[in-house]
């Protein structure tokens, strides 16, 4: 081994039922580099690292470890991690019953002398921790109770914290904003200079230019290369992973700027507001129109739009639907209005894990219909198809258990899902989280094109740059209170601005 | 795949392979003690009605079948036992034959009301129970164990204040039927089969199997995609105490009393045995309802096979237990996760 690698992992094969997940992929990890694992969804990027980490069993291949004489086969990530390797997995995969200090510890919580768990040890570490991060939040709060944004910086601070290596992080920064991402960066380049080999996957390509000091190229479970980043500019990384030349930053919104203050109005909400997420807010929305909802971590961006959906119970306020007063006490009734809403915690409100991809893409267009009208079996492989083939799902079959897909993948199918129930108003919270960059686009435009068939949009999105491209009018939330709107020419600065409470109104 | 594989893979694979591996023990049994082997499987007609150790196992395990249907749905929506089943089988049967003899008499020849009214009022009480028990655990959200603990402490004893503590006894002839014969076939075993047959088509014609799983699996995004799961499990309680109220009313009919303090004692927890046995698991989620069925019949199996080797029926439950925990361990997770793994290597060996 040459003397600055931490982990060599060679001819790596591994087959799942149907899919060759991976096929004699090498990957090579040094210290004091951080080192970009890309590829398009479903090439084989998390079987890789779950194959490091002893969840999944390759068939074949050889994992080599600095300072562990022989091939390497870890069992678990228990196992992993006494081997200096610390790995935060695509899926949030802490306790949501147990406290953020809990979770910080468990697995080795501080001792008392009598043996019992030192849990005023163990809250102190935790604040301090979280301070560190910046982070001020209860520790001794459960973890459910934290926006997915807060749940994966605190499963990052939990690996960061035990002593490792290597750190791997599987798109730890698809549901971050702008602020998280930068001290996510600067604690990175801290343990990079501490000589820690970190693998930092991603699908946004200016994140890995910001940090990456090499990229391993995955395609269909097949190692394209691996490049110093300096050889690989953008164009070329874009052509790597997807076999053909592409322009992700392509325009796909023509630029003129559209005023849809006289088009029909679909909702129009009065003093909406749910106790403890979203103050009482008034919202207009009109046929054709996709708005964006921005602001900063825990500004309320998805609680305003849960209220509108009924997700939340609006607790105050009026709204009316197409001119018609309306009640909405749960999702159902919000849907039999014709909304929909793609929730941003794919694992916890999306998918239904153990369900196949067919029975997850027809669950709401089959609640809508009502218990004693099934959707015939032909209809269900129809509509299934349709959409399978219509935004590239990657899947075995439609039978495959939609929690064996890849990360982006589930994404698509819940996407899937509610496209199936075509609806005139439809919630986007992170639709693109996890999604490959050409799918990116894909949706973007899809989302324009609904638009124009006269349906009304709101996208809530961590990446400015994403609403800048679809959205014609922004909504400012801070403090969860809903601020300000922007209208007219948007641009990255008048949104960040805003967001950062600057005067435009 | 090879053949084999993709037979071992089917869901409901353990579940018969235990079947067949508890007939072949009878086999082996019969073959060893000079008896015919396939005893077990030998019907014969005498006094004109169905005879045999299999019919046996058909008439008497239909109770457990009937429970089987209920629990299986309850397990998987709500992730959670309903261990009242049982003392619920004893209150409708109490309640169908107080009625059906008046209340307070011991024994009755004459049918105070029509035999129908007795026997809907039995799976009516099932069903009022188990929407009791479906309330507290869908809308107050109290464990399923805990909450149908209330039920399985009290039913049986409300039913015995129902038969003011006697020991009510139909004598009626039209009674028994229930229990009895129909034609040469046992009734309960038609019973069995026309409960099971209407669920399965309830499952197949309606949304409910996708309901029921998708809200046991992810209670919190089968909300957002718009399914009221609060009432989805209510509903699986209900059925399941409907469940219940018929196996209490067949059992009833079969000993012709409401004998309190034992119908249906102990038979939760082989209504339960029966789903884990079917291979599903009992953390909620997708079921199988035909494993569950398949599961009821093999616990009768097993005990009546026991009695036919002349195990006392004190020490029989000893026996049950070890034959369980080897059925139980031979479907765990972490065996066939051995298992696989096992094969995998070989492969792996075999090509080098
Ligand atoms: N548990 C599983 N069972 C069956 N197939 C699986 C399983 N996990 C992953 N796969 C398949 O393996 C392939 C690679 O998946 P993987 O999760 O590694 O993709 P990825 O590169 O991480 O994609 P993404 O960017 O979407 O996260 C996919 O085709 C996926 O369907
Ligand atoms: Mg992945």
């Amino acid at each position: 081994m040459e003397n600055n690698v931490l982990l060599t992992m060679r001819g790596i094969t591994m087959t799942f039922p149907g899919v060759k997940a991976l096929d004699n992929v090498d990957f090579t990890l040094r210290k004091g580099e951080i080192h970009a694992l890309m590829g398009e969804n479903g090439a084989g990027k998390s079987t890789l690292i779950k194959c490091l980490t002893g969840i999944n069993a390759f068939e074949a291949g050889e994992i080599h470890v600095d300072g562990i004489q022989g091939p390497v086969v870890n069992h678990s990530t228990l196992d992993a991690q006494k081997k200096g390797i610390s790995t935060v997995y695509q899926e949030v995969n802490l306790c949501p019953n147990l406290s953020v200090a809990e979770n910080l510890y468990i697995g080795r919580e501080p001792m008392t002398r009598f043996g019992t768990i030192n849990r005023r040890k163990m809250i102190q570490g935790a604040q301090k921790i979280m301070q560190e991060l910046d982070i001020n939040i209860d520790v001794t709060e459960n973890l459910e109770n934290f926006s997915l944004a807060i749940q994966q910086m605190i499963a990052i601070a939990r690996a960061v914290d035990m002593d490792c290596k290597a750190l791997i992080l599987d798109e730890p920064t698809s549901s971050l904003d702008d602020n998280e991402v930068e001290k996510l960066f600067v604690l990175m380049n801290k343990l990079k200079a501490q000589g820690v080999g970190i693998v930092f996957v991603t699908h946004f390509l200016e994140q890995v230019y910001a940090v990456c000091d090499r990229i391993t190229v995955l395609r269909n479970g097949q190692l394209v290369g691996e490049y110093p980043i300096e050889d690989l500019p953008r164009v070329k990384l874009v052509a790597a992973m997807m076999g053909k030349d592409f322009d992700d930053l392509a325009s796909i919104k023509s630029d003129e700027v559209v005023d849809y203050s006289n088009a029909d109005v679909y909702i129009d909400a009065k003093g909406l507001s749910h106790k403890g997420t979203i103050k009482p807010f008034d919202f207009l929305l009109h046929k054709g129109e996709v708005v964006g909802l921005c602001g900063l971590l825990g500004s309320g961006r998805s609680e305003l739009a849960r209220v509108i959906y009924g997700a939340d119970k609006a607790q105050t306020g009026t709204m009316k639907v197409n001119g018609k007063e309306v009640k909405i006490n749960a999702p159902i009734d919000a849907m039999n209005l014709g909304m929909g809403l793609l929730p941003d915690d794919r694992k916890a409100e999306g998918i239904i894990g153990e369900l196949s991809v067919r029975e997850n893409i027809i669950l709401a267009m089959q609640a809508k219909r009502g218990v004693f009208r099934l959707l015939p079996m032909s209809k269900q492989i129809e509509i299934a198809d349709e959409y399978i083939k219509l935004i590239q799902i990657k899947t075995a079959s439609k039978e495959t258990l939609i929690k064996q897909l890849s990360g982006g993948n589930q994404q698509k199918v819940i996407l899937a899902r509610w496209l199936a129930t075509n609806p005139d108003f439809l919630v986007l919270d992170e639709p693109t989280r996890g999604i490959d960059i050409g799918t990116k686009t894909e949706i973007q435009k899809l989302v324009l094109q609904l638009a124009g068939e006269g349906k009304s949009i709101i996208f809530i999105s961590s990446e400015i740059e994403e609403m800048l491209r679809t959205c014609s009018r922004m909504v400012v939330l801070r403090d969860g209170a809903k601020v300000g709107e922007l209208t007219g020419e948007l641009t990255q600065n008048r949104v960040m601005q805003a967001i950062a409470g600057g005067a435009d109104k | 795949m090879s053949t084999i594989k993709k037979l071992t893979k089917n869901t409901l694979f353990l579940p018969i392979f235990c079947m067949i591996l508890v007939m072949a023990a009878n086999i082996l049994y019969d073959a060893a003690s000079g008896n015919f082997a396939f005893n077990f499987f030998t019907i014969s007609i005498r006094n004109g009605v169905l005879y045999g150790r299999l019919i046996d196992v058909l008439n008497r395990g239909s109770e457990i079948a009937i429970l089987a249907v209920g629990m299986t749905l309850v397990v998987s929506a709500s992730a959670g036992t309903d261990i009242s089943v049982g003392s619920v089988m004893s209150l409708s049967a109490s309640m169908c034959c107080m009625l059906l003899a008046g209340f307070g008499v011991a024994s009755a020849s004459e049918l105070q009301v029509p035999l129908i009214v007795g026997f809907a009022a039995g799976v009516l009480m099932g069903c009022v129970c188990g929407a009791f028990n479906g309330f507290l655990v869908a809308y107050l959200e109290i464990q399923p164990m805990v909450a149908t603990l209330i039920l399985y402490s009290a039913a049986r004893a409300i039913g015995l204040l129902l038969c003011n503590n006697l020991i009510v006894y139909i004598r009626a002839g039209s009674f028994a039927k229930l229990g009895g014969f129909t034609g040469p076939i046992p009734t309960p075993i038609i019973v069995a089969v026309v409960c099971v047959v209407v669920m399965i088509l309830i499952l197949k014609k309606t949304a409910l199997g996708l309901y029921i799983q998708s809200v046991g699996i992810n209670k919190k995004a089968s909300r957002i995609a718009g399914l009221n799961s609060q009432r989805i499990i209510m509903l699986c309680y209900i059925i399941c105490g409907l469940c219940a109220g018929l196996a209490g009313i067949v059992n009833a009919s079969r000993i012709t009393s409401a004998d309190s303090n034992n119908i249906g004692l102990n038979y939760e927890l082989d209504a339960i045995l029966s789903v884990a046995l079917g291979g599903n698991s009992l953390g909620g989620g997708k079921f199988n309802l035909l494993g569950s069925i398949i599961g009821a019949y093999t616990i009768q199996a097993i005990t009546t096979t026991l009695l036919a080797l002349g195990v006392s029926t004190s020490e029989a439950p000893v026996y049950k237990a070890i034959i369980v925990i080897a059925i139980v361990v031979i479907q765990s997770p972490v065996f066939k996760d051995y298992l696989n793994k096992r094969s995998a290597k070989r492969a792996a060996r075999a090509r080098g």
